[in-house]
């Protein structure tokens, strides 16, 4: 009988509820689960293998170029030292990014406000901005003697250039009709940023934070160096320049990839950040069914 | 005015009125003349239909209304007091702040009046109640069908009980099923509430249905070319819309709008 077709009283296979298509979006989300933390874990265990490989592969390289065990075994018996240079890193890093973020909000909301106040300000923020902070920062250090300031401008100023043109975007990407909307029914100038302008500026915000969040990093790094054996920090780059002048290959790998380690972190919550805020409802942040 | 049905006509001229537009014009970048010494009255619970091809400035003159921008020339005028509470809008996007739920949406009219949420939560709830979406408060924008936006722009506009709702072709986007409901839902929400609609569409049959009052215009430069009046009495339904006179109607709104864009083909009709 050919209506049993269409009967939905007959089940055209043995589960209909589970089709092969379906099986196989089954199989591959469970592949993608395991995958998600084994693969780069694989990955990392191969590379630090190779370079074990790499470093005894002749008699004297491992002298300029420390096999992983001695530099974990640098790590830790430097730990407190190392551990004390990070927070001075830290300190700095997150005080510029602190400043950068409220210079470059109130900047961005100024720059909405005012038309003219971007025509004039803009230009600077740019050219800071493509200047490389490596040739500022002799400058600075001429100008500024607080150790602790002087840094802390080289870091900011690579910092708040993504937090400024990022927020300014937001600030302006504002949906025309609810402009309108808010206008019809009377709202204030505050009201409006309030609850219009800073909402719609958030995604694009902490867009701009997952860069600078890095940049600052980089910035307090660039600024130690600058600062050189001299300078009186006693920062993690400072402490890969004093390892480098005797010769303590170890400890400056392990200082270099604490570095590392830490920008990876701040990228991660940066980006947990940007999940927390935006996950009820901007598409950036949310998963796809497929 | 036409009146085009061959019931009793309504008590339109019994209405009072409620705004007028006196002679108003608005020309863009000193060139592009959107709209050309537009006379409108609109009265106390009209529904009010600007009808016309795209560019015949029926967006303009709502804007107008609105208050968003200055006419050129001419003046419009509130007849008596009014404040900022009396207009609600409804736009063509359902325009939703995303971060926001359902609710929160709808609140939007009373905070910028600085009532709190908790004050008005009962209003709040009894505007999505009216639109079918009250189990849908504490959802976000991107989890709603277009329609369902739509719904809770509408709650929206209607939530502070306002004198005049201003919709800019608001169903245009929605499919024709869609469309329907909401028109029928939306004649429904204003007898109910008993304010006034000014309504722009280019849907004859959208705006014979919904109607009472259509103001069909033209474009290059924007005018009004006729006023018409849609006789059939409210409530309106499923009946209306199959019925002869709904047909007939339209056919003569249909035949104002095509002289309006210059199309004299059919007046032999």
């Amino acid at each position: 009988m050919t209506t049993s077709d269409l009967d939905p009283a007959v089940p055209r296979s043995a589960d209909p509820a589970v089709d092969a298509d379906e099986a196989r979006r089954a199989r591959n989300r469970r592949i993608e689960a395991v995958a998600r933390w084994a693969l780069p874990l694989v990955v990392v265990i191969l590379t630090v293998w190779g370079w074990h490989l790499f470093s005894n592969s002749t008699q004297t390289r491992g002298l300029i170029f420390p096999e992983p065990a001695r530099v974990w075994g640098r790590f830790l018996a430097d730990y407190p030292m190392l551990f004390g240079s990070l927070m001075v890193t830290l300190k700095i890093t997150f005080l510029a990014l602190g400043i950068a973020i409220i210079g470059g909000v109130l900047l961005a909301i100024l720059f909405t406000q005012s038309r003219f106040a971007e025509l004039v300000f803009f230009p600077y923020a740019v050219v800071l901005q493509v200047t490389p902070i490596v040739s500022i920062a002799p400058l600075i250090f001429i100008y500024v003697q607080d150790p602790l300031a002087r840094v802390l401008i080289c870091a900011w100023i690579v910092a708040f250039f993504p937090i400024l043109s990022n927020t300014t975007l937001g600030l302006k990407s504002t949906d025309s009709n609810l402009r309108d909307l808010y206008a019809i029914y009377g709202a204030t100038w505050w009201q409006t940023l309030l609850f219009l302008q800073l909402p719609s500026a958030l995604p694009y915000f902490l867009g701009g934070l997952r860069i600078a969040g890095g940049l600052a990093l980089i910035g307090a790094i660039v600024a130690e160096y600058v600062a050189g054996i001299s300078g009186s920090g006693s920062g993690l780059a400072f402490r890969i320049l004093e390892a480098s002048y005797r010769l303590n290959y170890p400890r400056m790998f392990a200082a270099l990839i604490m570095i590392a380690v830490v920008g990876v972190i701040i990228f991660a919550a940066t980006s947990f950040l940007s999940w927390v805020f935006l996950r009820k409802w901007h598409e950036s942040a949310i998963r796809r069914e497929t | 005015m036409t009146d085009l049905s061959n019931r009793p006509i309504l008590p339109i001229a019994q209405r009072p009125r409620l705004l007028e537009m006196t002679g108003v014009s608005k020309v863009f970048n000193s060139t592009v003349m959107a709209l050309d010494g537009m006379n409108l009255t609109v009265n106390e619970g009209d529904f009010l239909s600007l009808l016309g091809p795209s560019g015949c400035g029926k967006s303009t003159a709502l804007r107008l209304i609105a208050g968003l921008m200055r006419p050129t020339s001419g003046r419009i005028g509130w007849i008596g007091a009014h404040d900022r509470g009396d207009i609600g809008v409804v736009f063509q996007e359902p325009t939703l702040m995303p971060w926001a739920t359902v609710a929160r949406n709808v609140w939007l009219p009373f905070r910028l009046r600085g009532e709190s949420f908790a004050s008005v939560r009962d209003r709040v709830g009894t505007a999505l109640e009216l639109v079918g979406l009250e189990n849908f408060r504490d959802a976000y924008p991107r989890e709603l069908s277009g329609g369902m936006k739509m719904r809770v722009s509408i709650a929206r506009a209607f939530v502070t009980n306002p004198r005049l709702i201003l919709m800019d072709e608001p169903f245009a986007a929605l499919d024709e099923i869609t469309r329907q409901k909401l028109n029928d839902d939306l004649l429904a929400l204003k007898a109910k509430i008993g304010c006034t609609v000014i309504f722009v569409t280019h849907s004859v049959f959208e705006s014979v249905f919904l109607s009472d009052r259509i103001v069909v215009m033209a474009a290059r430069p924007g005018r009004v070319v006729q006023e018409l009046t849609v006789g059939a009495p409210y409530p309106r339904d499923m009946e209306f819309r199959t019925s002869p006179d709904y047909a007939a109607q339209t056919h003569v709104v249909s035949d104002a709008l095509r002289r309006a864009m210059g199309d004299h083909s059919n007046d032999h009709l």
